[in-house]
């Protein structure tokens, strides 16, 4: 039985739960990892005081219970594997840099903050602002991958300098504002205003967009990049089509009021 | 030693450490992969006129590609690290580049790598952008065809260049027939390739030359027609003409492998005798013997 921290009750208020990581808690003493520090509001408090420890392990962690209150869950992590048996509150894998994480529910806002490396896998729907920035910081994401199997909401990948985000349904409005590089994936189409502001980087949506005039149309093609990343996506589990793999996208190229080397590739219908 | 109605020498091949490089060539059809591949290997036979020695190794399924698409894998080989990165960008950039709807991955697992796409990027002349995806970091070139897509970095390791069997008959048609044999059954071994067209080199040579600054020359031990004027000859009464296979594998177990089908395929097809190609064992490192290629040789 892997290293298993399961929640008593739903707290409160927000537990901030920064140490849940798999690396930090890896064949740590049971009471070690009790004693672990956590905010319960604005009240230090102990791991112990709020979880059951149960199991042992050395690379995967799995945390049970109504986790929509604990914040930060695998924030920070390096390595290893975080399983989140049902939802997890905001900024679940924020400033991630290796491992995986795997929530089986839902994420809360920020989730993917400021992430640098690893792969966070949301089975269930993201918030707002998923990949995004750190209030006050132009970049947000600058590496890994966010697999979201269900929807996201607004402002996915601000900021978002470099990485993958894949959404299997539908992104809300404003995906990619500021966008300095990397690729958003949305199967399920986007909302208003993608790429506002982009600099350079990727939307990808398989229906219409509602594009802002900035962006200019350049061409329909398939391309190349765009398979090898639609195979890599595959390969780990989302639902894409042969059609989709091997569809003809087309092209526009923006923001025109920054430096129009953004594009968003919109597939189109048919052979 | 005789294997079937073959003579096979009691001898060796002598092999050398060269760098290789495995390519992946993907298109949106198998000919325009295999178009790629044959022209980026192409005028690599040997290094000693080519700078580098180049074949390809075997045609890939959609499943196997990073892009879904058909593809080709060629291996290049070169005599030290930084003279494999030139040929690399030379070569990419020369035949695969241009060439309608490819795109060029790095085949080769190992953590020392040359750059080839970053270099390549530079065609794009600003208008080029990159994609990271899994570590690996990928150059998207804007051609007129559309994109051109293109791995960073390439990985390279110490393969085994000089590999070879020599293969005696008859005449011509009988020994070439039975080096055919053996040259397909040698393209069925992954990690290797057989740098000379088709495979095969009718002109095996020695080291060095009667005339200054002339590196190898004719194997005048192994020319039939000279057999009544030189001092020595390997040609035996009943050979009229000889081939040879030359094989550059990525690992000395691949050659080996390679060998050992080559030698198995051409007496099945008639060789009058077997050979290998060597130096005396004063030059290169690997030393493969006929001996213990193939377990049913018999000593006669």
């Amino acid at each position: 039985m892997p290293l298993t921290l399961t929640l008593r009750e739903p707290p409160a208020v927000p537990l901030e739960a920064e140490g849940l990581a798999p690396d930090r808690l890896a064949r740590s003493p049971r009471g070690e990892i009790e004693a672990l520090t956590v905010w319960h509001g604005n009240e230090r408090a102990q791991i112990g005081d709020f979880f059951a420890v149960s199991g042992n392990g050395d690379q995967e962690l799995r945390v049970e219970g109504d986790l929509r209150r604990v914040k930060f869950l695998g924030s920070g992590m390096t390595g290893g594997r975080l399983i989140v048996a049902g939802h997890a509150g905001m900024h679940a894998g924020a400033e991630m840099r290796g491992g995986e994480l795997i929530v089986e529910g839902d994420v809360g806002e920020f989730a993917g903050t400021g992430m640098r490396g690893g792969r966070l896998v949301v089975r269930g729907s993201a918030g707002h602002e998923l990949g995004g920035a750190h209030p006050g910081e132009r970049a947000g994401m600058r590496g890994g991958e966010i697999l979201v199997h269900g929807e996201a909401g607004d402002q996915v990948g601000g900021g978002l300098r470099r990485g993958l985000i894949a959404v299997a349904g539908r992104l809300g409005d404003a995906a990619g504002l500021r966008m300095l590089a990397g690729t958003i994936v949305a199967l399920g189409g986007v909302g208003a205003a993608p790429g506002a502001d982009m600099r350079r980087g990727t939307i990808v949506s398989m229906s219409a967009v509602d594009l802002l005039p900035t962006f200019a149309f350049a061409s329909s093609y398939r391309p190349p990049f765009l398979r090898v990343y639609l195979h890599h996506l595959r390969e780990l589990g989302f639902p894409l089509t042969d059609e989709q793999i091997r569809g003809r996208y087309a092209r526009w190229s923006g923001d025109g009021l920054e430096l129009r080397r953004g594009e968003i590739l919109i597939l189109e219908a048919g052979p | 030693m005789r294997l079937a109605d073959t003579e096979v020498v009691d001898t060796f091949a002598e092999a050398f450490p060269m760098w290789g490089a495995r390519i992946v060539i993907t298109a949106e059809s198998p000919a325009w992969a295999h178009e790629a591949a044959r022209s980026m290997t192409g005028f690599a036979t040997s290094v000693i006129g080519c700078k580098c020695e180049a074949g390809i190794e075997r045609e890939l399924d959609p499943a196997e590609t990073p892009d879904g698409r058909p593809g080709a894998t060629a291996l290049l080989f070169a005599n030290d690290r930084e003279g494999l990165a030139k040929r690399l960008v030379e070569r990419v950039g020369q035949c695969v580049l241009t060439c309608p709807t490819t795109a060029c991955f790095n085949g080769l697992d190992g953590s020392e790598t040359v750059d080839v796409g970053g270099q390549l990027r530079f065609f794009g002349d600003g208008y080029q952008a990159s994609k990271v995806l899994d570590g690996r970091r990928y150059w998207r070139v804007p051609v007129m065809e559309g994109e051109f897509l293109v791995e960073e970095r390439f990985a390279v390791a110490e393969g085994v260049a000089g590999g070879n069997i020599i293969v005696l008959g008859r005449d011509v048609t009988d020994a070439l027939r039975a080096t055919e044999a053996a040259a397909a059954a040698m393209r069925d071994v992954r990690g290797v390739v057989l740098p000379f067209p088709g495979g095969i080199a009718r002109s095996g040579s020695k080291v060095g030359s009667r005339y200054s600054g002339l590196m190898a020359s004719t194997n005048e031990a192994l020319c039939p027609t000279l057999r009544a004027q030189v001092p020595h000859t390997d040609v035996p009464a009943d050979a009229g003409s000889v081939f040879e296979i030359v094989i550059d594998g990525l690992t000395l177990e691949a050659v080996r492998e390679a060998m050992a089908r080559g030698l198995e395929a051409a007496a099945g097809a008639g060789a009058s005798q077997v050979t290998a190609g060597n130096y005396g064992g004063n030059l290169g490192p690997f030393h493969i013997e006929l001996r213990g290629l193939v377990p049913s040789l018999r000593d006669e």
